[in-house]
């Protein structure tokens, strides 16, 4: 179950927005990417979001170029959850294989507002907005997403599965 | 009533159905890498198991900056034949064969009803055969390396109905054009795109790879011409594996549907700085080019350069132009060889460049000054992709590429 605060974003957020093309050398400092999350685009959001938070947006979250570090910086900025309306294809992918759960909800925009506090179940598919009581019911993510978020990425989700296979068939 | 990608993807993760925006973890038939398998392999080494999945499926070979343009390149190169070596990766063609998206159906690799993945946007291009085809990236291809599966959310889909006769010099390109023009950069975004009706059943297996390759542009995960005979008879020539084709349902359903009629189509033109920036040519027609590129995974085939030859034939390149000619393949070389197109580029002036992706990416071999103008039959056209920020790509067909190339500014093929 996560729980957040709900920060609201529009539509077409792009992964410049998202983390700006001047710092793209930054290849590996991931807590040093979280610095500069929509430094440029939204500079309010480094002053008023806090960890926890959930990016709550419209259509084509994260469209543009394929950069993995606008999945990073929002993981390691503490960013608990992505709601959009929809995703762009890369950006999605990167979020999920990065470890940062992510939902796709239509028309979420309506319903839900800035600051309101949103419970989500990832594995039942349901966000609960618990100012409104609303219940928002959306395709849930499969067990094995699951398990990737749970193991903060794809490459210690593998790396775990993959040393438990081993160690069964030394037994 | 499943669409073709639902069918393909539904075998692919072992379910009897699958249903759009599901998400399955998918067998994968093909795992293709080029120089960026450097990358695979940094993160396939913190992953911690010792031997890739299946060394028969995964295909590597060097196509992006061939021969090495830089010491860095010369490493990479180097490290990746020693893994290669190490794991007994056999479908590794070094740099001798040329542009991955030419060279893999080439050898067989594209078979109809498969999943092929290789982290290269325009991975699309393999849909040409039937074949479920898309990009990902290189922290996911180490998962393919390790595990032979990834996780797939089953697009929903478009149609692309085409119908009518092209006029003459009219093409694959200037359609595809056209469509993106239409639809836009995220016009297909994340959706699985079919092309289908007669102008697509009449047309060649390598102008179908044209609009494949190009779907990519307007954001498709991944595109489809529905296989037929041709297709068939073009993989059969090529791989011993059995394979079965799979075709959508009759009633499938689709969440919109196109027409395009080519009657009356004139030759497009995508325009800098974006590829979703197209006119008909005649618009742009008098502008100066300074730089004129035949090639790339989108049209460096056969039949480009026949059309490109047919043109140049005894003409001269403008004095004031560069014309480069790149043929997508070293089979591709061979028979434009044997067919004299090659004599007729060089006795035009042209500069033949060995097989692979030339100066399409930026990398090397023959990028823009600031204030340039190239016309190049490539497929993208972003700001600075070929050099100077300040120069300016404009993407067209080989056929406007080779009239511009003569005349020295851009010309409407007529
Ligand atoms: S020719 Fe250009 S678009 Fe095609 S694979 Fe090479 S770099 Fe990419």
């Amino acid at each position: 179950m996560i729980k957040g605060r709900a920060y609201k974003f529009g539509d077409n957020i792009n992964t410049d927005d998202i983390y700006p093309g001047r710092y793209l050398s930054i290849t590996t400092d991931r807590e040093e990417m979280a610095k500069h999350c929509f430094e440029l685009a939204y500079p309010d959001f480094l002053k008023n979001a806090k960890p926890g938070d959930i990016i709550v947006a419209g259509k084509n979250f994260g469209c543009g170029s394929s950069r993995e570090q606008a999945a990073t910086c929002l993981k390691y900025f503490g960013i608990s959850a992505v709601i959009a309306e929809s995703f762009a294809r890369i950006f999605y992918r990167n979020a999920i294989n990065l470890g940062l759960p992510i939902l796709i909800a239509p028309e979420i925009t309506k319903k839900i507002n800035h600051n309101d506090t949103l419970e989500i179940d990832l594995k039942k598919g349901i966000i609960k907005n618990m100012e409104t009581w609303e219940t928002i019911k959306v395709l849930p993510l499969p067990p094995f997403i699951l398990e990737i978020l749970n193991e903060r990425g794809l490459i210690p989700y593998l790396r775990k599965k993959i040393a438990i296979k081993k160690k069964g068939e030394s037994r | 009533m499943p669409t073709i990608v639902e069918k393909i993807l539904a075998r692919a993760s072992g379910k009897a159905k699958v249903v759009p925006n599901e998400i399955v973890m998918a067998k994968v038939d093909v795992a293709m890498s080029h120089e960026n398998a450097d990358v695979v392999l940094k993160s396939f080494q913190e992953i911690g198991v010792e031997r890739v999945w299946d060394p028969e499926k995964i295909v590597i070979l060097f196509d992006h900056r061939i021969p090495a343009e830089s010491e860095k390149s010369a490493t990479t190169h180097k490290r990746i034949r020693e893994f290669v070596k190490e794991q007994g990766i056999k479908h590794f063609y070094d740099l001798k064969e040329g542009i991955c998206h030419q060279v893999l159906p080439e050898m067989g690799h594209c078979r109809p009803g498969e999943i092929l993945v290789g982290t290269d946007s325009h991975t699309t291009t393999h849909g040409a055969f039937g074949t479920f085809a898309t990009g990902i990236g290189g922290t996911e291809m180490a998962g393919v390396w390790a595990t032979g599966e990834l996780w797939l959310k089953v697009p929903e889909s478009f149609k692309i109905k085409v119908m009518g006769k092209f006029a003459k010099y009219v093409t694959a390109k200037d359609l595809i054009l056209y469509i993106i023009g239409q639809l836009k950069a995220d016009g297909a975004d994340y959706k699985s795109v079919e092309f289908c009706g007669p102008t697509i059943s009449e047309m060649s297996v390598a102008s179908r790879m044209v609009l494949t390759n190009l779907s990519m542009e307007m954001g498709a995960k991944n595109a489809f011409v529905l296989p037929d005979e041709k297709t068939i008879e073009f993989v059969r020539k090529r791989t011993e594996k059995k394979f079965a084709a799979v075709l959508p349902d009759e009633d499938a359903e689709y969440l919109k549907t196109f027409e395009f009629d080519v009657s009356n189509l004139r030759a497009q033109i995508a325009c800098p700085h974006s590829v979703d920036n197209v006119k008909a040519v005649k618009e742009v027609a008098g502008l100066k080019v300074h730089q004129v590129l035949i090639g790339s995974c989108t049209n460096g085939r056969l039949e480009d350069l026949q059309v490109a030859a047919e043109i140049l034939e005894g003409k001269k390149v403008h004095s004031d132009v560069r014309l480069i000619v790149i043929p997508a393949s070293r089979a591709v070389y061979l028979e434009a060889l044997k067919a004299g197109y090659i004599e007729i580029f060089l006795k035009a002036g042209a500069l033949i460049l060995n097989p692979g992706c030339g100066p399409c990416l930026g990398a090397h071999q023959g990028l823009l000054a600031a204030g340039e103008v190239c016309l190049s039959t490539t497929n993208r056209n972003f700001k600075g992709r070929m050099g100077s920020p300040d120069s300016f790509i404009y993407l067209a067909s080989p056929a406007t590429a080779a009239f511009s190339a003569i005349k020295g500014e851009i010309t409407e093929p007529l």
